[in-house]
């Protein structure tokens, strides 16, 4: 697949919202998990000290 | 050579094996979503009826395929642990419950953004797609019960009990397309019939399927060991490992 330039890329073809609205969202959520693991561990080990 | 299997089976020493596999499938997830979605943007068609809306198929179908197999994997944990009364057990189901819960979003949400270009509209109350938001309600309420007993060994037994019941839901899910009329389309692919899309289109599917698969591995696994040293806080191994970790 060829998209020719970046434009045509973030238009999807008239799909832009659909499909970059969904891959937006599953990033944002997986990155939310990992920052919350992150967090829960560094509290976790907090209240052992 | 022979393997002490059971060796793994606490936490003390599981806690450095998951941290360890935890490392290795990360990066495995980074790698198979990085060419998954290269393939699904670059090499993969437009296809023909959809246009390029189709290439949320990338995300959805591996989330919708892994938030069943992690309720049967939740599950299946759940119910080892009120059999065997082994402690590792509920520690891996609580840990799934919040991962499988977040694919489950995923799905619906994805699904949504689908079906509005394709159907003409965002939800509509069928079995697929109602069976999926049930799907996510069980998970929620897993872990709503898990977080509202003080006792984690007896918020383990209630949550195995919901887990179990639950998942009569997930075959429901799979052959709803098949077993009532919905808007959802049937199944592309399945083992028993050869896919009906394109070669590239699914090779980048089953890579992203692997990506978020390898991602549910690791994320679990660090889950798990947050569990682990909540729950044996007053141990000797995680006061060691607190030091350690300063």
């Amino acid at each position: 697949m060829n998209w020719g330039n970046l434009d045509n890329f973030l238009a999807m073809g008239g799909y832009g919202l659909y499909v970059w609205g969904s891959y937006a969202v599953t990033f944002a959520l997986i990155v939310a998990e990992l920052v919350l693991l992150a967090l829960r561990k560094r509290n976790a080990v907090g209240r052992i000290r | 050579m022979r393997i002490n299997w059971f060796k793994y089976s606490s936490p003390q020493t599981f806690f450095p094996l998951a941290g360890k596999l935890a490392l290795g499938f990360g990066t495995l997830a980074l790698f198979a979503c990085a060419v998954g979605l290269y393939l699904g943007f670059f090499v993969a068609p437009t296809d023909a009826q959809q246009g390029e809306s189709y290439r949320i198929i990338f995300i959805h179908v591996p989330a919708a395929w892994m938030s069943m197999f992690l309720y049967v994997v939740m599950a299946f944990w759940a119910g080892m642990g009120l059999a065997f009364n082994t402690r590792l057990s509920g520690m891996m189901a609580s840990a799934i419950a919040p991962t499988g819960a977040l694919f489950t979003f995923i799905a619906l949400w994805t699904g949504s953004f689908w079906g509005k270009p394709t159907w003409g509209t965002w939800w509509v109350w069928d079995a697929r797609l109602t069976s999926e938001l049930i799907l996510l309600f069980l998970y929620f309420g897993f872990m709503a019960l898990q977080a509202a007993i003080d006792d984690p060994r007896r918020a383990d037994k209630a949550g195995a009990v919901l887990a179990l019941v639950g998942v009569v839901n997930v075959p429901i899910i799979y052959f709803s397309v098949k077993w009532w009329n919905t808007l959802h389309q049937g199944a592309s692919v399945s083992l028993t019939k050869a896919p009906s899309m394109a070669a590239t289109m699914l090779a980048g599917m089953l890579i992203m399927t692997f990506g978020f698969w390898f991602y549910s591995i690791a994320a679990v696994l660090l889950r798990a060991r947050c569990i682990m040293l909540e729950r044996e806080r007053s141990s000797d191994w995680a006061a060691q490992y607190a030091r350690g970790a300063t």
